[in-house]
C-alpha cells in the first residue's frame, strides 16, 4: 500500500526509505526524490515560501498518480510526502520515493510521480520576497515534462 | 445548494474562502461560473475566459460542461504549483 501524507512537519528521507523496504526481499531496487526550497526564483530573493493545498482532493489526487504510475511500471511501494506550511530555503518539500525490483522501473515511475504530481495535485506555492508577496505562476515547461509521459511507452 | 471553495490567489482576490451557493440554472460548471460572473466586476474579472483557472467536482478535475446537482463540491484554483 503506497504511503502519502501531507505533513508540516519535516521528514528523513533515510528513515522513509527504511520503513518502505523493511522486510520486503523482493525489492531490488529504490529510485527517490526530494525538492527543496530554493532562495531565488524568476530573479527575486525568497525568504520564506508558503505551501497552500486542497485537503481531500490533493489525498485523492496523489493516490491516482500511484495507481497510473502501477499501471504503467512495476512499483512494488512508494511513498509521498508533501508539505504544506510555511517554508524556508534549504527547507525540503517534497519526497517520492520509489521501491521495486529493477532500477529501470524504479527510474521511471518516480520521475512519473514527480512530473503528474507538479501539474495535477492540488498545491499552491506562495513566495515572500523583499518586493512582497507573490503567488508563483505554474510553467508551460512542467506541463511539457508531464506529457512526454502520454507518448508510447519508454 | 452547493459548497463552493476557492484555493490560492482566487481565495485571497475575492476575499471568500468557501460558500454555499444555490444550484445554478443551467446546473453545470458553466451556469455556475456565469452566475458568480454576475456577481460583479472582481468575480468577472478573476473568472474571465481568458484568465487560466481550473475547476473541480467533487475533488477530480471537471469541465465547463460538467453536470452539478445538490450537494456537490465544486472548487475553482489557478493551476497547480507544488512539488
Amino acid at each position: 500500500m503506497p504511503t502519502i501524507r501531507i505533513q508540516v512537519q519535516d521528514f528523513d528521507l533515510g528513515a522513509e526509505v527504511s520503513a518502505l523496504r523493511s522486510g520486503n526481499p523482493g525489492i531490488g531496487a529504490i529510485a527517490s526524490f526530494v525538492g527543496l526550497v530554493r532562495d531565488v526564483n524568476d530573479g527575486a530573493g525568497v525568504a520564506t515560501l508558503t505551501l497552500e493545498h486542497y485537503p481531500g482532493m490533493t489525498e485523492k489526487a496523489l493516490a491516482g498518480i500511484v495507481g497510473q504510475a502501477r499501471a504503467r511500471w512495476d512499483v512494488i511501494d512508494c511513498t509521498i510526502i508533501h508539505r504544506v506550511g510555511e517554508l524556508r530555503p534549504t527547507d525540503q518539500i517534497v519526497l517520492v520515493v520509489v521501491a521495486s525490483a529493477h532500477r529501470g522501473d524504479a527510474f521511471a515511475a518516480c520521475e512519473f510521480i514527480m512530473d503528474y504530481l507538479k501539474t495535477e495535485a492540488p498545491f499552491w506555492k506562495k513566495e515572500q520576497t523583499p518586493e512582497g508577496e507573490r503567488w508563483v505562476e505554474s510553467r508551460e515547461t512542467d506541463a511539457v515534462a508531464a506529457r512526454r509521459w502520454k507518448g508510447p511507452v519508454r | 445548494m452547493l459548497k463552493l471553495l476557492l484555493f490560492a490567489s482566487l481565495r485571497e482576490t475575492l476575499g471568500t474562502r468557501e460558500e454555499s451557493i444555490a444550484v445554478p440554472a443551467p446546473a453545470t460548471v458553466a451556469g455556475l461560473v456565469g452566475q458568480l460572473r454576475a456577481r460583479g466586476d472582481a468575480w468577472a474579472n478573476a473568472l474571465d475566459a481568458g484568465k487560466r483557472w481550473r475547476v473541480a467536482v467533487n475533488q477530480e478535475m471537471a469541465s465547463l460542461e460538467s453536470p452539478l446537482k445538490a450537494g456537490d463540491e465544486v472548487a475553482i484554483f489557478p493551476p497547480v504549483t507544488g512539488g
